[in-house]
């Protein structure tokens, strides 16, 4: 038994807190407390403990997710404001293999997914590991399966497993 | 409105720009939300609202109350938070509905079966 079952989401909340409310000593007192808390609620939630490998890789991807999201939101726009390249921009569906398997990692690619316009994170497989992506405009010669797996996975199997 | 007038005018210009940017985003998405063709498709418009369109309206705060009040003002980082987490459950809840529908139906579409899987045209035949 320990005081800190997810340090991680302590220091989240008790972050959270202070900012809410302003720093003095006693809400920073309240603030640790509301934080150990909520890290032994999420105990009962889920047993499994976070573990991070590579912590220092979080900036990388974070920093990559940003530009990512600035360029599709650009492309997206503007596809929407062409119409669709005067009607000739298709859509579909790609399937990804995946070989990332821890859900706290797979969770992280469905936010990063999701949150780039233009890709749409639909179904995931868990029998055979399969990620169903929704694909805005789909060219030709984007490799979805390379795009997906060099840029966001590599960094995710460093990171959690 | 009296804080408004402790304002810079540059810091006022670079909080209008990021306002304009995150609504123009947002509207963008709201129209495409209603022009496009599928629903797979729509599917993408408001991700153009929740997250530079969140983002330029929430960086535009930031800014803004930083600056009138006297400390650094981060609330906003927190609403970014929460919109980028929750997005994909309810974009994944419209989207496997649909093509649990689609697929209920008989007719998914190309390319959402696994490559071994029988499609409705193998059986009929």
């Amino acid at each position: 038994m320990t005081l800190f079952p997810h340090p991680l989401l302590t220091v989240i909340i008790a972050v959270l807190f202070l900012v809410l409310t302003g720093l003095s000593a006693g809400q920073f007192v309240l603030a640790i407390a509301v934080g150990i808390a909520g890290g032994f609620g999420y105990s009962r939630l889920t047993p499994d403990r976070v573990r991070l490998r590579r912590p220092d890789l979080i900036g990388l991807l974070f920093g990559r997710v940003v530009l990512d999201i600035i360029r599709s939101n650009y492309a997206v726009a503007r596809l929407i404001l062409s119409e669709g390249r005067d009607g000739r921009r298709r859509s579909g569906f790609v399937r990804i293999p995946l070989d990332l398997t821890e859900p706290n990692a797979l969770a992280i690619l469905a936010i990063i997914v999701t949150s780039t316009p233009g890709t749409a994170w639909v179904e995931h497989d868990p029998a055979d590991n399969h990620l169903l992506l929704h694909v805005f405009d789909l060219l030709e010669d984007d490799d979805w399966i390379h795009i997906i797996k060099s840029r966001y996975e590599a960094l995710l199997l460093e990171i959690f497993q | 409105m009296s804080h408004l007038e402790q304002l810079p005018p540059a810091v006022a210009i670079l909080i209008a720009a990021l306002v304009t940017l995150g609504t123009v985003l947002v509207l963008l998405g709201t129209v495409g939300l209603v022009r496009l063709g599928s629903f797979y498709e729509r599917l993408h418009a408001p991700t153009l609202g929740t997250s530079w369109g969140a983002a330029g309206i929430l960086l535009g705060s930031i800014v803004m109350y930083s600056t009138v009040g006297d400390r650094l003002i981060i609330h906003e980082l927190f609403i970014a938070l929460m919109v980028t987490v929750t997005t994909p459950v309810t974009l994944m809840v419209l989207g496997r509905a649909a093509l649990h529908r689609d697929r209920a139906e008989g007719r998914p579409p190309p390319n959402t079966s696994p490559p071994d899987a029988v499609s409705p045209e193998d059986q009929a035949e």
